[in-house]
């Protein structure tokens, strides 16, 4: 049977100031395919759908559905032309059900009755196989169930067209298989389905065909049964890039860190953290996974001395066994009181005491490097702030998801963004610039970060070159523990490999690595061993080499009750 | 296939310009300023009886503005006085600005600067040396404008409370709080308090104002420099741009938001001092004249830079004394000179929208698009 053609675009354009967002697309859409568009991040996928939804407007081009050519100017007009888009950030109404949201918008002819809704929305669910409960408030609702409103949102007002962007995104791999079926299902009914992923594994399951995009423009459609994953790898790329994660045996790895019954309850009385206990050893990365808000940002802020109310331990190992005391983190206090609990010993293993010494002795003999520490000093973290952890000496560095909001400064340029670690330092009450600004450059052009100049505002570069500037700067300070957490989320491939990279490099020179990641796949090929968080608690810690992504999205999901059940 | 997409499109088009070209910015701005010129001249032949008997002098009208601050030497003097206090209040808010802290008291923390002096002069004048009065009302000063400032800060950090509506609720108490004083001080019943004999800043170089005008100057270049090259400069530029950096970098961002506002407060106190020791030798409810709340604009148009500023206040004070001036030589009163400034000030901030985005006409892109198909 020849296919029908659902959707068509000719020559779509797409401006944003002097960007080109889209250049000259031609798509082919038909009825009863999934179709996914693949591209990397800023390729202009989602601008494209947008504009097929409603929401732009195309600066030059043509729009046809069932071969008539249309208008679209308003996600109304999509509408009307049986076209429904899913966005990747959830527009829901907290306080309504899902069926109050559901039919929130629509115009119906007759009475209003939410009973008819209701039914009519559980009839969708039937249909298409979904689970949803039509009068649950979208507040007591998971992100999966989110995702249900609205797709089923989408469904009731008639679209035979659906848009997902980037819809499993927030899933869990059990989560995305249900998707799965669902858009199978829908596909038999004859819809089309247009899903923008960047995720290679998910297109080869569930696609018929797969339309690359790079840099705005439309490279190819293949389909799905001829390709494979390095094909459309450089498709993607526009040349060959190798997928592998070098990752080596860990050496000889000694704790760095450990927190134990670490328990927080956040400022609104929620119980975010519970009773957490791990350790983070020096040449490990220990990869932590769990559904996104399950408590991973809490838990590094924690560890970063951000989160003042925590109740538990945070024990720093700092490598310092038979290496010199020095007064570079210490008060002469601090060392009589270490010398005093007999922490010390000199170069012939005999104990150090300062008993009897005045301070002046006490200084000379320490600054002889002739004190050494018996054992690793242990330092405890809790309740320390940020800049209390750096004047103990604890090398900790911290990549925080929100990158220009918390790690750096968004308007300022790459040189006083350098700053805000080592701004402390130098001539009484001025700045020294000059220090910042050869680390800036160097890393500019160690990391080939593309900008304009070291003082041009780093909100301006891209998100690739934004997290080279972060990442950059964290690992300048030659940290004992490194956290990340998603340092790869929005980074096209090859600016991910780079990251990679650099956090085995950290890994191989002795750094307790601590990744937080939400691709499975590369948590699993990256670290050596997997925290899996869930609902603030730890579910499980798994040998990254032997574990499988079932097994892990079982321990991201498992509720309270089945824990204890197993238990 | 051959059909041209209908054109439903919006006519007007918006879009955030990336960068622009700082000549095209100033020429942008000239434009504005040209425009603001031209429709203040037909509101004021339309309303200025004299220009519509006599259109020949609109000429003059145009020349009023300068004649206002420039024409004899003890205008100019005059301007640079005015200037000089309204940048000293400017310089004063900017500090809190920089920290997105919107500090819009500056007129309550001026004019409990005012009232610290005067109190000092009025207890203490001729009762010690005039250097110490001086001193100790400078301290004075100071330390109520900073009191002024201290106390919202104090909030905001404890309890997060809007420093806007904190502030400028402020400046009421400031002001009852003086006519209190005026109250006490006054047994006369006239409400107005005579000059004081004792506490005025001495003359430099024979000009009544030239000390005022050297003090607003170095606090400027002090201001530009604390700003933008010292370690609390920094944190203040820190916290401005997201709380959550400062406390990610160790920064602690209660203290800052506190010291600052310590400064900030001051230094408008320091403004009071000027106006009270340096010229009016007395106070009312008006010593500050609203000039705390025009130094917004000034600091605002200024882009928060103390440099930038001297020339923001130049042209408001220009403004200012442009208008006194019509109104005396056209013989106008009322709200009049006011509305010309008003419409000037009007396109100076609006144009910063067209430096800001980009205007696109569907007619001219239409145009664009077929010069591109040929």
């Amino acid at each position: 049977m020849e296919k029908q053609l659902a959707l068509q675009l000719r020559g779509i354009t797409k401006r944003f100031g002097n960007v080109l967002a889209n250049s000259h697309v031609d798509l082919d859409v038909y009825r009863g395919e999934i179709l996914a568009i693949l591209g990397e991040n800023g390729c202009g996928k989602t601008t494209l759908m947008n504009m097929i939804a409603g929401i732009y407007f195309p600066d030059e081009g043509q729009i046809f559905v069932d071969g008539r050519e249309v208008v679209i100017r308003s996600p109304k007009d999509a509408f009307d032309h049986k076209i429904g888009m899913i966005h990747q950030h959830f527009k829901l109404v907290d306080l309504f059900t899902a069926a109050e949201n559901i039919v929130l918008g629509t115009r119906e002819e007759g009475r209003y009755s939410l009973k008819d809704v209701n039914a009519r929305v559980t009839g969708i669910a039937h249909k298409y196989g979904f689970h949803i409960d039509p009068q649950k408030k979208i507040y007591d609702m998971s992100v999966s169930e989110k995702q249900t409103v609205e797709i089923i949102k989408v469904l009731y007002r008639g679209a035979d067209i659906l848009i997902l962007d980037e819809p499993t995104a927030v899933l869990t791999p059990q989560e995305i298989t249900r998707l799965f079926d669902v858009l199978r299902r829908m596909r038999a009914d004859g819809k089309s389905i247009i899903i923008i992923t960047h995720k290679l594994h998910e297109v080869l399951e569930v696609s018929d065909r797969v339309a690359i995009l790079r840099r705005g423009e439309h490279i190819a459609t293949v389909n799905t049964a001829e390709t494979n994953e390095s094909q459309l790898t450089e498709l993607m790329v526009g040349k060959k890039v190798s997928l592998n994660i070098d990752r080596t045996l860990p050496d000889h790895p000694t704790p760095r860190l450990d927190v134990t019954h670490l328990d927080l309850h956040s400022a609104e009385g929620l119980h975010v953290l519970r009773d957490i206990s791990f350790t983070a050893n020096g040449g490990e990365i220990l990869g932590i996974a769990g559904i996104a808000g399950s408590g991973q940002r809490e838990l590094l802020e924690a560890i970063a001395g951000l989160q003042p109310q925590i109740t538990g331990d945070i024990i720093f190992h700092n490598p310092k066994k038979d290496k010199p005391v020095t007064f570079f983190h210490k008060s002469m206090k601090r060392v009589k009181e270490l010398g005093a609990q007999g922490m010390f010993h000199d170069k012939n293993m005999k104990p150090v005491s300062f008993d009897g010494m005045s301070a002046g002795a006490i200084k000379k003999w320490v600054e002889s490097g002739d004190v050494l520490f018996k054992e690793d000093e242990l330092i405890d973290l809790k309740a320390k702030t940020p800049l209390e952890i750096r004047q103990l000496g604890v090398r900790l560095s911290f990549v925080p998801e929100d990158r220009l909001g918390m790690g750096l400064v968004g308007s300022m340029g790459i040189t006083d963004n350098m700053m805000l670690r080592s701004y402390r330092k130098g001539r009484a009450g001025f700045l020294d610039r000059k220090k910042p600004k050869e680390l800036a450059e160097e890393i500019i052009h160690d990391l080939e970060v593309s900008t304009p100049g070291v003082n041009s505002p780093v909100r301006r570069l891209s998100g690739g070159n934004v997290q080279k500037v972060l990442v950059g700067r964290e690992i300048a300070f030659t940290p004992k523990v490194l956290m990340a957490a998603y340092p790869v989320r929005g980074l096209d491939i090859n600016s991910s490999y780079t990251i990679y990279n650099l956090l085995n490099k950290q890994k191989e020179s002795g750094v307790a690595v601590i990744f937080v990641g939400e691709d499975l796949d590369v948590l699993l090929e990256l670290c050596d061993r997997i925290l899996v968080i869930n609902s603030g608690a730890v579910t499980g810690i798994v040998d990254a080499r032997t574990a499988t992504k079932e097994e892990i999205g079982l321990m991201m999901t498992k509720t309270d009750r089945a824990r204890k059940e197993d238990a | 296939m051959a059909r041209t997409s209908e054109t439903r499109e919006p006519l007007i088009h918006l879009s955030k310009r990336s960068s622009i070209h700082p000549l095209k910015a100033w020429m942008i701005r000239l434009a504005a300023v040209a425009l603001g010129l031209a429709l203040c001249g037909l509101v004021a032949f339309l309303l200025i009886e004299r220009l519509r008997a006599n259109p020949g002098r609109i000429g003059e009208f145009y020349y009023t503005f300068i004649k206002g601050s420039f024409s004899t030497s003890r205008k100019i003097w005059k301007y640079l006085k005015n200037l000089s206090i309204l940048l000293c209040i400017a310089l004063a808010l900017t500090p809190a600005f920089r920290m997105r802290f919107w500090n819009i008291g500056g007129e309550g923390q001026t004019l409990v600067g005012v009232l610290g002096c005067i109190a000092v002069a009025f207890y203490l004048g001729g009762k010690i040396p005039e250097w110490l009065l001086l001193i100790l009302m400078l301290l004075a000063a100071l330390v109520c404008g900073a009191a002024w400032g201290l106390i919202p800060a104090l909030f905001k950090a404890r309890w997060n409370t809007n420093e806007t509506l904190f502030t400028l609720m402020m400046n009421y108490v400031a002001t009852y709080l003086v006519a209190f004083f005026l109250e006490v001080w006054v047994t006369n019943g006239s409400g107005t308090l005579p000059k004081q004999k004792f506490g005025k800043l001495p003359t430099v170089g024979g000009q009544a104002y030239l000390l005022i005008i050297l003090i607003v100057l170095a606090l400027t270049v002090c201001l530009y420099i604390y700003l933008n090259y010292t370690k609390h400069g920094y944190e203040i530029s820190v916290v401005g741009e997201s709380v959550r950096t400062a406390q990610y970098v160790g920064i602690n961002d209660k203290k800052v938001v506190i010291r600052t506002m310590l400064l900030s407060g001051a230094l408008c106190g320091l403004a009071g001092y000027l106006i009270g020791a340096g010229l009016d030798q007395s106070i009312t409810t008006e010593s500050a004249g609203g000039q705390g709340f025009t130094a917004i604009m000034v600091s605002w148009l200024g882009k928060f830079n103390p440099a930038a500023m001297v020339l923001t206040a130049g042209l408001i004070q220009l403004l200012n004394q442009g208008a006194a001036q019509i109104s005396q030589d056209f013989d106008v009163s009322g709200a009049l000179p006011n509305v010309i400034v008003g419409i000037i000030l009007f396109f100076i901030i609006g144009c910063e929208f067209f430096i800001n985005y980009e205007v696109h006409f569907r007619g001219a892109k239409q145009k664009a698009g077929k010069e591109a198909v040929k």
